[in-house]
């Protein structure tokens, strides 16, 4: 026992001690997060030195990666832990709110400081009559056109359209923009004087029905129309990502492109650019994107401070303006900047590139006063899923225009439908609750009364001392989260704002929310494609990793060292990238599987148009991502079979797969049983994949049930609650599938778990 | 080697081959446009079977600079910094997590006691909740531990995590080895704590090697709770780095490939010559004895 305690605390010390340094906290003063990266971070951190420097206060910057900047400022602000400011684009001001993670600004933006910033931009960060944020830049769409393949600049989609069906070169599209987003089509919707949301931000806020789903009517219809004309006769190609529309600008594949700001980054000198307004349709009106806003937000804890206030002031003040615009590229919110420009400014004095960069600024804040401020509120972020869903389906063909806004907008009042308002009595839950500790505490004090448990207990003594670390560990960092989590399952609303339904959110699960039982998005319909998905992967994962383990395990293998480590690659990238490598490769025009298809003489697969090859498309990326782990495993108890073993039954004349089946299998099973187990739960519950390369396309069919927990949790308005009543049915269902499994696999099943 | 092997071997031999060649293929191909994507100026667009960037003009690898914030010695000494933190965590975790579940899985295996069923049911039914926003619970948990913005907190998440697993794996082997050994050096006077240390545990290094990869990888690739437990951009670890190069509405994707490769390399590495050591037939010695 001493050796034992002396190795766990010596492995304790030695991975404590190489960890304290950097423990020490150094006095932060004022803290400041932002997503911002390269130029943009460059320049808000000369800005933060400036004002350390004018006003001798210490700032702490950090940089959060945006995909975890909501989960962060969620977790560290009602815990006081926060920034004291933060930047993030004025569209999530609703759910801040939701989450109580903004205060009013207070004098950071005080009135006589309004002239100093572009009305659209005040009017952008200002929301039920307060103003929430210091306005820094602004984010809008624009047409960038490549001068060498139009010549005028395209003022019309009609200039755009007469180049269709690849007029100006082999593979040259005349326009490409993400035609299947929602955020990129909004741009014709309202061309046609359709809106995505609702009532949008009234300047003095206040007035209008609360923002919903808008996308309805004459308009929409008549934008999808358009969307799906300009799809069809090619002048806009299908499916294009954000990544997609830049590749094609720069390597020359199309002439024009709409993008934001951001694009221009990324173009540098690859090819020449110019940056005009989006294009009108003729007879119809002008293009118009939506506008986004950056701005400096106050936590309730930082805007007490008089010190963060000041910070957030001064970022939008004219010397940091310029810098933002000059370094980061910003089309800046504060006006002396462009005032200045308008001058002339000191023009001469700049390099041809300098100037080149001034213009595009110029070019985007003239697109940015035609642009639409996207509205605040928390009731806007279950719009885009449903809204996508009916773009995709009618730039497919699928639906015309008419059903597929319908359908959308049933999804969309399906999602937000009120919890019941009225307490609910506690009493069905509490009879539930009941029944399960009482049978818990039957079984318990049956066990104890029963014969000679005490001498039991007591011969039980040395073991629990090999197992208490480990029974501490998992119960203070594993189970203790996972009971926070199904406790909310009994609540409606946001965390911050829970209220208690007992047990309706799993009533409205189990019932499909009153609507057919197997009828799109319901449980049972998830249920069913999860079983699937979790059966071919998992059949898939340990065929290839028994076969390859099993041949890597051959000693007389050349090159055997080199094999393993290939075949491992797979599990070593990060999977973020190479699942979105998966997806470009199953990409309809583009993608290299088609081209495969092409070279042996198929016709090209719309892949995420059916639901049958978008499944298979995620389960090969699964497929791919998961074997190597399986193999390791396998290689891992093949070693641990005695040679001996295999030499006796090669003795008594055993043919190669009677050793296999008869000696090998069965003395893998202890070893690979547990991997299989855990792995079909994990597969179960496997999101990011389904999330990354199908996105549940097609109409959602591929969603797993727990990306459907997940949309509950975080694109539809946060209802927590009703995600953690899908988290805990999956937890029942596989809590009882393994159950019934491990009845039917019988002993051995039950030994190994 | 046996008399039968060798015979007819050849053909076996060559089957073999095809087999772990075609698998490579089928795991490199992806990789390949990673790769692509790292080393070329534009990324390459039009339907392609073989991803290679366009012309030996096109290949650059300004991707890598920026990661690395090559000729920027600031930056250099962060992503240095990030790269030791991302090291130390994942080795941690890793050892952490060995150090608790070796124990726990050997008294699974060997002992008989109270709670052993339930601990084993429990353990694998904490691996069937999906962790929907577990983030703020452990975030709260690690808060009340004043573990919160340390490296030390993060490994603790980490290990737990990995810990079902391990248990799991490495009861499964301890089950596969004989028990005779243990009882043959305990009948020659050795106590179960030095039966444990000197026997069981040397015949489950493949086992341990492998456990041990497993939460070294799941610490390895993680973010989101890097970012939302870490406070400091100097403690954190590469992946949440990489990450930053995801935007809301850009991503910069060569870079992110070429960080994504970067990151994998030390994986590689480690596991060539993790296999050397503790895959290649130890069991002669380990159980043998």
């Amino acid at each position: 026992m001493k050796h034992l305690r002396a190795l766990v605390t010596l492995i304790a010390v030695v991975a404590m001690t190489v960890l304290l340094p950097g423990c020490g906290e150094p006095p932060r003063g004022i803290v400041l997060w932002h997503p911002y990266r390269g130029g943009e971070e460059a320049a808000l951190k000369k800005g933060v030195l400036r004002f350390e420097a004018e006003r001798g206060l210490k700032v702490t910057v950090l940089a959060v990666p945006y995909e975890a900047y909501l989960a962060k400022l969620e977790a560290a602000i009602p815990r006081g832990n926060g920034p004291d400011v933060f930047i993030g684009p004025h569209n999530r001001l609703g759910e801040y709110l939701l989450h109580r993670l903004v205060a009013p600004v207070g004098d950071a933006f005080p009135d006589a400081d309004a002239p100093r910033y572009e009305p659209v931009t005040v009017a952008a960060i200002t929301y039920e009559g307060e103003r929430w944020a210091v306005p820094l830049a602004s984010k809008c769409g624009a047409l960038y056109y490549n001068p060498r393949l139009l010549p005028e600049a395209p003022r019309t989609l009609d200039d755009l359209a007469a180049k269709r069906d690849f007029a100006l070169g082999p593979g040259i599209w005349p326009l490409a923009y993400e035609s299947h987003t929602a955020y990129w089509h909004s741009a014709l919707l309202h061309a046609y004087g359709g809106e995505l949301f609702g009532a949008p931000a009234s300047t003095e806020g206040g007035a209008g029905a609360p923002p919903g789903f808008a996308m309805t009517g004459e308009a929409a219809e008549r934008s999808l129309d358009k969307a799906r004309e300009l799809v069809a006769t090619r002048v806009v190609p299908d499916e294009a990502s954000g990544d997609l529309v830049k590749t094609l600008f720069t390597t020359g594949k199309a002439a024009s492109v709409i993008s934001g700001p951001w694009l221009a980054g990324d173009l540098e000198d690859k090819v020449p650019y110019e940056v005009v307004p989006l294009p009108s349709i003729p007879g119809v009106g002008a293009m118009r994107p939506f506008l986004t806003v950056d701005g400096v937000f106050m936590t309730p804890e930082g805007a007490k401070s008089e010190g963060a206030r000041a910070l957030a002031r001064s970022l939008g003040d004219a010397a940091s303006a310029a810098e933002r615009a000059e370094i980061g590229k910003q089309v800046v919110a504060t006006r002396s900047y462009w005032s200045a420009q308008d001058g002339g400014g000191d023009a001469a004095a700049l390099s041809p590139e300098a100037k080149r960069q001034r213009a595009l600024l110029v070019a985007f804040h003239e697109a940015s006063a035609d642009a639409i401020p996207m509205p605040v509120s928390p009731a806007m972020n279950p719009v885009w899923v449903p809204a996508e869903q009916a773009i995709r389906k009618v730039l497919r063909g699928d639906a015309s225009p008419r059903d597929a806004l319908a359908e959308a907008k049933a999804r969309y009042d399906d999602v937000m439908r009120t919890p019941p308002r009225e307490a609910v009595s506690p009493a069905p839950l509490v009879v539930v609750v009941g029944l399960a500790l009482l049978a818990a505490a039957f079984a318990v004090v049956r066990r104890v009364r029963a014969p000679g448990f005490r001498r039991e207990l007591a011969a039980s003594k040395p073991a629990y001392k090999y197992v208490l670390h480990a029974a501490i560990t998992i119960l203070v960092l594993v189970v203790l989260p996972l009971v926070a989590g199904a406790a909310m399952s009994f609540f409606a609303g946001t965390r911050e704002e829970a209220r208690f339904v007992g047990l309706g959110n799993y009533v409205e699960i189990l019932t499909a929310r009153g609507k057919p039982l197997l009828s799109h998005g319901s449980f049972y319909l998830t249920l069913l494609v999860t079983v699937a998905w979790t059966v071919v992967n998992v059949a898939l994962h340990v065929s290839i990793g028994l076969v390859l383990g099993i041949a890597l395990a051959r000693p007389v293998l050349r090159l055997r060292a080199i094999y393993r480590v290939l075949l491992i690659i797979p599990w070593a990238v990060p999977s973020y990238v190479t699942a979105l490598a998966w997806k470009g490769m199953f990409h309809r025009q583009f993608g290299a599987i088609n081209a495969i298809l092409v070279a042996l003489g198929a016709e090209p697969i719309s892949w995420f148009a059916k639901f049958s090859t978008a499944f298979a498309a995620n389960v090969s990326t699964n497929v791919w991502l998961g074997f190597p782990f399986m193999m390791v495993v396998v290689m891992g108890a093949l070693t641990s079979i005695s040679k001996d073993v295999l030499e006796a039954a090669e003795v008594d004349g055993a043919t190669r797969w009677q050793a296999f089946r008869l000696v090998t299998l069965p003395l893998l099973r202890p070893t690979l049983l547990p991997a299989v187990v855990l792995g079909s739960v994990w597969t179960f519950n496997m999101f990011n994949v389904v999330f990354l390369v199908s996105g549940g396309e097609p109409d959602g069919t591929t969603d797993i049930l727990v990306s459907e927990a997940y949309r509950w949790a975080f694109a539809r308005n946060a209802q927590l609650g009703y995600a953690a009543a899908y988290a805990v049915i999956i937890f029942g269902l596989l809590a009882l599938m393994s159950k019934v499994l491990g009845r039917i696999g019988g002993g051995d099943a039950k030994e190994a778990i | 080697m046996s008399a039968r092997s060798k015979r007819g071997s050849a053909l076996e031999a060559v089957l073999v081959h095809a087999l772990l060649l075609v698998a490579v293929v089928y795991a490199l191909y992806p990789v390949l446009w990673v790769v692509t994507l790292a080393l070329s100026k534009a990324g390459g667009i039009e339907p392609r079977v073989i991803p290679v960037p366009h012309g030996a003009d096109e290949i650059t690898l300004d991707n890598f600079r920026l990661v690395t914030g090559a000729g920027d010695p600031e930056r250099s000494w962060l992503f240095a910094r990030q790269l030791v933190n991302s090291l130390v965590v994942s080795f941690a975790t890793a050892a952490t997590a060995v150090a608790i579940a070796t124990p726990a899985a050997y008294a699974l295996a060997r002992f008989e006691f109270v709670g052993k069923r339930s601990g084993l049911r429990g353990m694998l039914l904490t691996q069937m909740f999906p962790g929907v926003a577990s983030a703020v619970p452990l975030y709260l948990i690690l808060d009340a531990l004043h573990l919160l913005d340390t490296r030390s907190g993060l490994v603790l998440v980490y290990a737990a995590t990995a810990v079902p697993f391990a248990v799991f794996q490495l009861r499964g082997a301890f089950l596969a080895i004989p028990v005779d050994l243990e009882e043959a050096a305990m009948v020659d006077g050795a106590t179960r704590t030095q039966a444990f240390l000197k026997v069981a545990l040397p015949a489950a290094r493949p086992a341990i090697a492998v456990t041990a990869l497993f939460a070294f990888m799941s610490a390895w690739n993680e973010f989101i709770l890097a970012a939302t437990l870490l406070g400091r951009e100097s403690a954190f670890t590469l992946p949440v780095v990489l990450q930053s190069y995801v935007g809301e509405y850009s991503t910069q994707w060569g870079a992110f490939a070429a960080g994504a490769i970067l990151v994998s390399v030390p994986v590689m590495v480690l596991f060539y010559v993790a296999q050397r050591q503790l895959l290649s037939g130890l069991t002669a010695g380990g159980v043998k004895g």
